[in-house]
This record gives C-alpha cells, structure tokens and sequence, in this order.
C-alpha cells in the first residue's frame, strides 16, 4: 500500500515542480502582495490630513500650536477653490487659513474632520482638567505584520482547493483517474497520495514564502514557529479536504473552477484576509466560523502577534480538525473514478 | 486449455439505451482473442466492464473460474484506446511509477526493450508521437508481467509502419505466453493478430469461433466477384459487413 502512495504522491510531485508557471505563480505572487500592500499603506492608515491655505510652499510649524499636533500631514495650498474641492471628497480632514483672520473649513459628514476639528480648537484652547495618564510603550503593529497571515493564508487556500480539486478533476476528465483504477490502486491510496502531495508542496511553499517575507520585511513574530507550522499544517489539511468535495464527483473544468471560487470568494472576503472582522455584524461573524480560513488567520494572528501558544488556540485547532474530518468523510463517501 | 477470463450475462444499460445486451463469451487462455464491431456496437463498454472500470448493470467477469478480484487486477495489463498520462513525466517515470503500483513487477530494461523505448527514455509523454505513445501504453500495460492484456484499439491512427510495428510487439507477447483480449475495427489486424473472434454489434455477439472457421461457415468455397470484375476469396471484412450491414453508425 505504501509502496502505490509513494509512486502517485512523487508523480504528483513531479508534475507539480516541472510545472515552471505553477510554481512560480505560487512563490512569487504571495511574496509581491505583501511586499505591494505593505509599501502601499503602511503608515498612512491612520494619518490625518489638514491643508494650510498660504502662498508659502512650506509650513512654518512655530506659527500656530496646532501645526505642530503629531500624526497630522499638513499640506500647503495656495488655492483655495482647490484645497476645498478637497475638503468636499474627504480628501482633507480640515483646511485651515491661518489669518489674520484666522479660520477654518470642515465637511461635517467626514469622520476624521471632526477629530481634527477637536484637536485645532483644544491647541486653541488647552484643556487642563486632571485626568490620570498612563503610558504605553510598545512598536506599532505594522500593516505588513498584519497582512502576511492573510496572504499566506490566501495562497494556501487557492494552492489546496485548486491543486487538489482542479487537478483530480482533470485527471478524471483527460482519462487517467480510469487508467488508475485498472490498477491496484485504491481510492484511499490514490486520495492519501494527492492530500500528501499537496500538503508538503504546500508546506515548503508557504514556509518559504514567509521566511523570505519575515527576513525582508522584520515581520513580528511573538509566538513559537513550531505552533505557527502546525496551524498551517491543520489549515491546509482542512482546505484540502474541501477540495476534496468538490473534486469527488464533478468532471467539468469549468463547472469545477467555478464551484471552487464560489467556495474561494465568500472565504477570502470574509475570514478576515484583508481587513479584521472585528467590529462587523453578528451574523458576518456567526458565518466566518464555518470557513477553514477564518480559524486559520486568527490562530496564525494570535500567535504571530500576541504570541498565543498551543493551548490559546486550541479551540480554532479543534474547529479545524472537525471541519477536516466532515470534509473527508463527505468527499471519501462520494467520490467517483470515472466520468459517466 | 484452462479458461482465463469468462464474461457471464454482460448487461449495461445507460437512460434510454442498452449499450451491452447479454454478452457471455469465454477466452482460453494463451490465445489472441478479438472483439469486434462497428462504432457503438458496444465493445469498448463490454472491455470496461470486464476490465473492472465500469460498472455493469448485471452480469459477472469470471477470472480464471474466480469473481474477478483483487488476484485479476494485479495480474490484467490494460492499454486503453484513449489515455492521458501525467505531465511532466518521462517516459522512464512514467513506466516506474506504474510499476510501483503492482505487487508483480515486469523486469524494466526488458518492457523497455520489448517495446522499443531505449531511446525515449528521458523524453516528456506529451512530446512522444501517435506510434512511440502506444509503444509506451503498452509499457505501461506490461509492467506486471500480466497474465491477460487488453488492448482497447490500440493501433487506431496510427500510420502503417507503425501499425506494423505494433502487430509485431503483440506476437511477441502473446509468444510470451500471455492472453490477449483485442478489440479493433481493423480487419486486416484482427485476421492477422486473433485466433478465435467475437463479433459484437448493437451491443450483442452476433457471432463468435476461428476467423477460418467462420469464413468457411459463412462462405463455404464461395467466391466473390468484385463490381471491378476481380474475384477473389471473403475476407473477414467481407464477413464483418454482411453480419453488421452497410450502413454508417455513428
């Protein structure tokens, strides 16, 4: 039995690597989206925006207490229809004329200028009423710490759901799931060896993959690696498995490409790959639990970032492991060899 | 001669359509055993079902006197008529790792030099041509030293030479000693290739026995007078049109 896993799980493997597109599809793509999103917004999340209307290109910041707030960008402007054209779209949080006389505009539906707005009439006005003050130190909590879960965890969904399902789809289609079954082999050992394959090449990618990233970048890591390994580990065996299902039966490429990016698009949008769940409707977050992905990012998150150890995320562990076991038993129980 | 495969009652029946109709047929083993047939006649789906890929609505396969088991699928080598392999494998891969799937286990270098792929031996299966890919089929078909071998139309587009050089593979294994169950729409390869024949159409045999035989049935010492005004001995062609019909099928 070990001997027909072995053939089918390193033929796979072939196929797999010689497949020069494939491969680098799968290396580079998660390595340019965290390099691209981490340059494109990191640091400017949270930046305020206020233009200064003056015909000065630069901003002399002794001129008035407010210039010089942190965390604010001030912009010069020279022409006002401009600058509150800007003001309109949200585009500026506030524009201020610095007088005399001094005054300012602000669009009241836009959230930030009413922040702003707080912080130009307290530097104003100082408030000196005694609230106790305790700080915090600690490095922010950067937008490419935040994203390379996600990323990784992206291109492990479309690497397991695509690489197993799409595969044994073609295989069924072009003939040699028939051949296969002439032989001894059985659907157990042809199903272990097609999990296994992708596993370890989804495994080493993605372990590539970060390393690089986290060498590159200094992404945080707070947690243990081997406790982030076996959440990809439990992950990918889980998406795998729901591969598997769609796999089992369908002998269309098409129809399959387009059951597995019915399962791909709901996943991504909502298991938190690009913006955090926090925050959003009961029900959004009721939904989330039901897919792979969702206990996935947040055990890798927990675990990068707030260094969770094992026993923190067990219960996403445990959720993953049942969903694998549901997975695996609807996709054993159904799958077919032939095509008709 | 021990019977090797015998085929009891074959029905397969598909909505609206009974593809295999009640086929029994029975090979001793050693021989070339032919089935024959126009398109749709039903034999591709007959090959299936004894071969163990398709599922027969009833009838039973018969190996060696046993169900066909566990025991025929170690020992049955099968060339189907359309197969797709790995990609990326070569030709040296793609023999071992259907190897590797059987307990019994061909010798490499001689399906390598029975079926003349020495020189193939590190090319990728998608750059072989139409004659060098059923030269590797057949590897792939032989290598656990099989008992019986089907060969599902295995010369079909392929040009004379290498039409020949197959027929020539096919006596050596059969020399070997193997039992071969052939199916074709080549008269010419089954007079050639087969000792005893089944001829199959609307998915039932409409008669079976030794072409010889079954010409000198059918013919007698009859001549036939060609509309060129050539005369000459039936063939099994002759044979195949008269128990089938003229007409096309599709």
């Amino acid at each position: 039995m070990l001997q027909r896993i072995y053939a089918i799980f390193r033929g796979r493997n072939r196929e797999f690597v010689r497949d020069r597109s494939s491969l680098a599809w799968n290396l580079l793509l998660p390595v340019a989206l965290v390099f691209g999103l981490s340059f494109a917004f990191d640091g400017q999340r949270d930046e305020y925006t206020v233009g200064v209307l003056q015909a000065e290109t630069e901003i002399d910041t002794s001129a008035h207490p407010f210039l010089e707030t942190k965390y604010v960008r001030f912009v010069p402007y020279e022409d006002i229809d401009k600058a509150l054209r800007k003001v309109e779209r949200h585009q500026l949080d506030l524009l201020i004329e610095l007088g005399p006389p001094a005054r300012y505009w602000i669009n009241p539906a836009a959230t930030k200028g009413y922040f702003v707005e707080f912080a130009l009439l307290q530097s104003a006005a100082p408030v000196t009423d005694a609230v106790a003050k305790v700080q915090i130190e600690g490095d922010p909590v950067r937008y490419a710490d935040w994203i390379l879960p996600g990323i990784l965890g992206m291109n492990m969904m479309f690497s397991c759901l695509f690489g197993v399902g799409y595969v044994i789809v073609r295989y069924r289609k072009n003939g040699f799931l028939k051949r296969l079954r002439a032989t001894p082999l059985t659907a157990f050992e042809f199903i272990i060896a097609q999990v296994g394959s992708r596993m370890v090449l989804i495994m080493l990618i993605t372990s590539f993959v970060y390393t690089g990233t986290h060498l590159l970048l200094d992404t945080r890591m707070e947690g243990s690696y081997f406790t982030l390994f076996l959440v990809g580990l439990v992950g990918a065996i889980s998406m795998v498995s729901l591969g598997l299902i769609v796999s089992a039966r369908v002998t269309s490429e098409e129809l399959a490409g387009g059951l597995l990016n019915l399962i791909n698009w709901p996943m991504m949008m909502l298991s938190g790959v690009w913006f955090s769940l926090e925050g959003t409707g009961e029900t959004v977050q009721k939904i989330s639990q039901i897919f792979p992905l969702t206990h996935v990012l947040d055990s890798a998150r927990a675990v990068m970032l707030d260094g969770a150890t094992l026993a923190d995320i067990a219960p996403s562990l445990a959720a993953l492991t049942v969903l694998s076991g549901i997975f695996l038993a609807i996709g054993s129980a159904i799958f077919k060899w032939e095509q008709y | 001669m021990p019977i090797a495969l015998e085929a009891r009652d074959l029905v397969k029946e598909y909505p609206g359509v009974t593809a295999v109709d009640g086929v029994s047929f029975s090979v001793p083993e050693g021989i070339c055993f032919g089935l024959l047939g126009p398109n749709g006649a039903g034999k591709t789906t007959t090959v299936e079902i004894i071969e163990g890929v398709t599922r027969s609505t009833s009838g039973s396969v018969y190996y060696y006197g046993e169900i066909a088991g566990a025991r025929f699928r170690q020992e049955a080598g099968i060339q189907f008529q359309n197969t797709a392999l790995q990609d990326y494998l070569t030709v040296l891969e793609t023999i071992e790792m259907f190897r590797s799937l059987y307990d019994r286990q061909a010798n490499l270098d001689e399906i390598i030099e029975q079926c003349s792929l020495g020189d193939l031996l590190g090319r990728d299966n998608r750059k072989l041509s139409g004659g060098q890919r059923q030269r590797l089929l057949l590897a792939v078909a032989l290598v656990n030293r099989p008992k019986l071998i089907f060969l599902d139309e295995p010369t079909t587009g392929l040009d004379p030479q290498a039409r020949r050089n197959f027929w020539d593979l096919v006596q050596n294994i059969r020399a070997g000693g193997a039992t071969i169950v052939l199916t074709t729409h080549y008269m010419d390869e089954a007079q050639v290739l087969c000792d005893e024949i089944a001829i199959m159409d609307a998915g039932k045999i409409v008669t079976q026995g030794a072409p010889d035989q079954l010409l000198f049935e059918k013919y007698g010492d009859e001549l036939i007078n060609l509309s060129h005004g050539e005369i000459r001995r039936p063939n099994l062609e002759d044979l195949f049109l008269d128990l089938t019909g003229h007409s096309l099928r599709t």
